[in-house]
């Protein structure tokens, strides 16, 4: 039963209706193949098989009763930011290591009404922030198609796990690139829906006014199905939007004549690995063949997006980061020395470098006498990044570019320079701060046998538009049908 | 604007971090080292820009104010360090 692992999510949809097998048979074998490679890869920080079984089960008995449904009975994995009731959920912190979730995520309370079956909490960079998942402090994850390479992050373990047949889907969350780049890494499809697509509550924040949920998974049209189900207005988070969700999984056939591809030159400077830039030249030539056209844009203010974003989510950090404190929840270290000790010993031993290094600088750029000069400056910057892609969709229907500027990178090679680390999300980063849709798709490989990714960027609520573009392409290619060998 | 140790130690009391001296050292040079490469935002001239403060595209929703079922206090207090009765245990902080 090992190669069921390896079925798409609709596929093992359409065979679990056909009742070829059980949800319970299905989710054995993933149990199986998740204790098989596991020990190689840690994806999971929490791993639940019982409580997989016990969802198997449930899901069988509605089946039994007539249900029917995309995500009835499939085993998912979610990253361990979104909050499942009952179980750990860590953040990738110390601060939160015996942390259970009191409720259920909104995105988590849809796929369990949708019949989904949660195998466990998967490993990413601490409270998100990061793009190597080296920053867990639990230790990192590693790249399936290769144990010496980052799965890139902060989403590591959900594309490892993904990546590896470790579960048919899973749920990143995306704030400056982290469900596209380690998409990109591992060689499976990201999206990072529009800003206010996904309600967020029940997703422990990093900065709110770029975090987005989104799926990961081995097709697109896995992607479309998870995004359907999540997707939508929740009153428990007042920025997710009232616009209508469309329903993505039906719409990927759509024609790519006359569908219009803007490459913004800044993409595809110096520092982009040469094997990315063709694979990324090679998608473009397909989508010209079949009748799409393509333009060359600027995004002037692209240069700026890094510090833009380092700035303003660093700021937003900070003060999302004040709620661990020892005192409701989460470690506490030094309550004898009194209250003020209290905080600043639980947080000097709770938060790892990086998350101490970013609360610093959002404090910074926040604090009397550097807020103009940093946060406010910032919140422009923003604004022109957001009217350079205005301007680029009147003309333009999806902006196109790689997603990383090089494929996954070694463990360790560039946790000594935080910048260095900063720069993997050059190109992910500008969608985040304009709040647009945006995707990752497998392209190809390096000559190390690593993916590549090309990132598809649509108008706000556009993600029908480059999901339908995404399939095409991967339906004349056969990228998603390569997997690792472990 | 530079920065100097006085100054990390204050962002660090502000935040309430108790860092090390070499916690200290550590980020003085990783902030300037940073904050050097984001000093390429002094090229862009924002006067008269509007601060991007609202992503939403068509603003935010509102609703009714009405009272639901949240967690209960005592799935609240599961997570709690430390707790008496329905209470967080804090240390004393008035004297």
């Amino acid at each position: 039963m090992s190669e069921l692992v390896w079925l798409s999510l609709a596929e093992a949809a359409e065979r679990l209706e056909r009742r070829e097998f059980s949800s319970v048979e299905l989710t054995e074998a993933v149990l199986r193949h998740i204790e098989a490679t596991e020990p190689k890869l840690h994806c999971f920080l929490t791993y639940t098989p019982e409580l997989a079984l016990a969802d198997a089960r449930a899901a069988d008995e509605r089946r039994s009763r007539g249900e029917t449904g995309p995500l009835l009975g499939i085993p998912l994995a979610i990253k361990d930011v979104i909050l499942v009731r009952g179980v750990r959920t860590t953040a990738g912190s110390k601060i939160l290591e015996n942390f259970i979730a009191p409720y259920d995520a909104t995105v988590i309370r849809r796929l369990r009404e949708a019949g989904a079956v949660f195998l466990g909490k998967l490993n990413c960079d601490e409270f998100a922030m990061g793009s190597s998942t080296e920053n867990s402090a639990f230790g990192p994850t590693r790249n399936p198609w290769n144990l010496d390479r980052v799965p890139g992050g902060s989403s590591g373990g959900s594309a490892a796990a993904v990546a590896a047949g470790q579960c048919f889907a899973s749920l990143g969350t995306d704030t400056g690139g982290s469900i596209r780049q380690p998409a990109a890494c591992c060689g499976i499809v990201g999206v990072k829906p529009t800003y206010g697509r996904v309600s967020r509550y029940g997703l422990i924040a990093y900065a709110s006014s770029f975090d987005q949920i989104g799926p990961m998974t081995r097709t697109v049209r896995d992607s479309a199905l998870l995004l359907e189900a999540i997707a939508g207005h929740d009153a428990h988070d007042a920025t997710s939007s009232a616009e209508p969700v469309r329903p993505y999984a039906w719409e990927l056939d759509q024609p790519l004549a006359g569908l219009r591809l803007a490459l913004p030159r800044e993409c595809f400077g110096e520092g982009l690995q040469n094997e990315v830039r063709t694979a990324v030249e090679r998608v473009v030539a397909w989508f010209q063949d079949q009748g799409a056209s393509v333009h060359e844009i600027s995004l002037p203010h692209s240069r700026y997006a890094i510090p833009t974003y380092y700035l303003v989510a660093t700021a937003e950090a900070s003060s999302n980061l004040a709620r661990y404190d020892g005192v409701r929840y989460g470690l506490r270290v030094g309550e004898e020395h009194g209250l003020l000790t209290m905080y600043g010993r639980t947080r000097a031993r709770g938060f790892g470098a990086e998350v101490k290094r970013r609360i610093m600088l959002g404090t910074y750029a926040l604090s009397a006498g550097y807020y103009d000069a940093y946060y406010l400056k910032g919140l422009k910057l923003r604004t022109l990044v957001r009217r350079d892609f205005e301007a680029a969709f009147t003309d333009a229907d999806i902006v196109v570019t790689p997603t990383a500027p090089t494929t996954a990178f070694r463990l360790g090679e560039r946790t000594a320079d935080p910048l260095q680390m900063y720069l993997s999300d050059i190109f992910t980063i500008s969608a985040n701060l304009a709040g647009l849709p945006a995707l990752s798709l497998p392209c190809g490989f390096d000559d190390q046998g690593l993916p590549i990714g090309i990132q598809l960027i649509g108008r706000p609520f556009e993600e029908d538009r480059i999901l339908a573009a995404a399939h095409a392409y991967e339906q004349a290619h056969d990228w998603a049908r390569q997997h690792p060998n472990l | 604007m530079a920065l100097d140790l006085d100054v990390v130690r204050n962002i660090a009391h502000l935040a309430r971090l108790e860092l090390t001296p070499e916690e200290e050292q550590l980020y003085l040079a990783q902030l300037e080292h940073i904050l050097g490469y984001f000093s390429r935002l002094d090229e862009v001239d924002t006067t008269g820009v509007e601060p991007a403060t609202d992503l939403c595209v068509k603003g935010t929703e509102f609703r009714d104010d009405v009272v639901t079922n949240s967690p209960s206090v005592e799935d609240w207090l599961a997570n709690a360090p430390s707790r008496r009765e329905r209470f967080f245990r804090v240390p004393k902080i008035i004297e």
